[in-house]
């Protein structure tokens, strides 16, 4: 290959001897070289580029009673984020006398795809989000397929979301991280909202509420506050 | 007895192969990767089936490790020097052009602005070597707020004046949070909290990719 063929005509004609000369380069240094740039490419670069994922907080000084009533009650579920990777789920609003009764309502859920043998959250949300999941989906394949634009894909899903809002269909979704839960707990349920299509939710604090239930649900008293601890009528 | 010839084969190899082979994958490395970006930690971003590219300018990212220290690093260099005069000056420290220009190279930075001019004397040996420190109170932007008796804020923390300018420089400014899967939430709480009372409402949350489907 790196060979190159030479004929040299070289000395008088006298004689008229052909000397064959091969010219070859060898690539054995080269070769050496840039073994060595790949292993320094290798080893400085990376071929990730970082995902982001965007969230919005509500700001700080919006009324809360507000925003709190905006949700109603048969479309309100409430994620709480726990110690070790736990979740757990319940529907609607709780009431202080509800607090004894947290077996009826506060299911724990856990992470998994398929959740065994109980309902992962996954499962969960999807069976709360099935209409507006499959219709989004529908569209999704028609956008993979290059049938519709990403523009007219954004503006549909966003018109199937309104309807099933005003109609009550979709859950809207209030995650709340315990202080024991970590950031990936955080980024991983509202990976969840991304992954079920929910339009509607929200990364909030918890509330005395959901402290009492999951303290005693877990029977951790890590997840009240210093007072709550102390009150007699909590911490039994 | 007839002489046995022995053939005579020549040792040498084509490399020439081989060479546009190890070609082809530097060219290759070197057009996909990107370069690694010192960090004073390591973290191990939590994984999101989000697809959303990180933007290459108006970055702000706040590195946050997990025992609550906060480091930043900005994309625009010209800016971030604006914005650490201003906060120096918050602090009556001003800073050389020596200083400056240590400033400018320095990827990520994390630390209070008090030891910032000492920081920027050091070498670049020296300052790595102090970043490893982890547990040495000067590592880490301060984010407390200094609070009166009756918990109001008399005099905002360090970190929230550095967001306060940058954002002043740079109106499109993006705030992106960077932090390791296992850090405990309050102290991503307490960053996005601070981020919060600076009506700073939109973030990026840096993640890798994984992929997934709801069925």
């Amino acid at each position: 290959m790196a060979e190159v063929q030479a004929n040299d005509h070289g000395g008088d004609g006298k004689k008229n001897k052909q000397k064959k000369q091969t010219l070859r380069v060898d690539f054995t240094p080269m070769v050496d070289m840039n073994m060595l740039l790949i292993t320094f490419f290798m080893f400085c670069t990376t071929l990730l580029k970082p995902q982001t994922m965007k969230i919005v907080f509500p700001a700080k000084d919006q009324v809360k009673e507000e925003q709190d009533n905006k949700v109603a009650e048969s479309t309100a579920v409430t994620l709480l984020l726990g110690a070790n990777n736990e979740i757990y789920y319940y529907e609607g609003y709780i009431k202080e006398a509800d607090y004894e009764k947290y077996d009826e309502f506060l299911k724990q859920t856990d992470w998994e795809p398929i959740g065994e043998p109980t309902e992962s959250i996954r499962q969960y949300l999807y069976s709360r989000n099935k209409g507006t999941y499959d219709q989004i989906e529908e569209l999704r394949k028609q956008m993979r397929n290059q049938q519709i634009t990403e523009d007219a894909f954004n503006e549909q899903v966003k018109q199937i979301q309104d309807e099933a809002k005003k109609a009550k269909k979709a859950p809207t979704v209030m995650i709340k991280p315990s202080d024991l839960s970590s950031y990936m707990n955080m980024v991983d349920a509202l990976d969840e909202m991304l992954i079920c299509n929910i339009a509607s939710y929200a990364v909030m604090d918890l509330d005395k509420g959901d402290r009492i239930i999951l303290a005693r649900k877990t029977d951790n008293q890590e997840y009240l506050t210093e007072e709550e601890r102390k009150d007699p009528k909590i911490n039994k | 007895m007839a002489k046995v010839k022995v053939k005579k084969h020549s040792t040498f190899i084509d490399m020439t192969a081989m060479s546009d082979v190890t070609v082809l994958l530097l060219t290759f490395f070197m057009l996909t990767s990107t370069f690694v970006n010192k960090e004073p930690i390591q973290v191990t971003t939590p994984s999101s089936i989000s697809e959303t590219k990180v933007p290459d300018t108006n970055m702000l990212t706040i590195l946050v490790d997990p025992s609550g220290k906060i480091f930043m690093s900005m994309t625009n260099q010209d800016q971030l020097l604006a914005t650490l005069e201003k906060v120096g000056d918050d602090y009556g420290i001003t800073f050389n052009d020596k200083q400056k220009a240590t400033f400018a190279r320095l990827k990520s930075f994390g630390v209070p602005i008090e030891s910032m001019p000492a920081f920027l004397s050091l070498t670049i040996e020296e300052q790595d070597k102090k970043m490893t420190h982890k547990d040495d109170p000067n590592i880490g932007i301060p984010n407390e707020d200094t609070k009166g008796a009756d918990g109001t804020i008399t005099k905002s923390s360090e970190f929230k004046r550095w967001i306060t300018y940058a954002t002043e420089e740079n109106k499109e400014l993006l705030l992106a949070i960077k932090s390791d899967k296992n850090v405990p939430y309050p102290i991503v709480k307490k960053v996005i909290e601070d981020l919060r009372d600076l009506r700073k409402n939109r973030y990026l949350l840096l993640t890798s990719l994984k992929t997934a489907s709801a069925e």
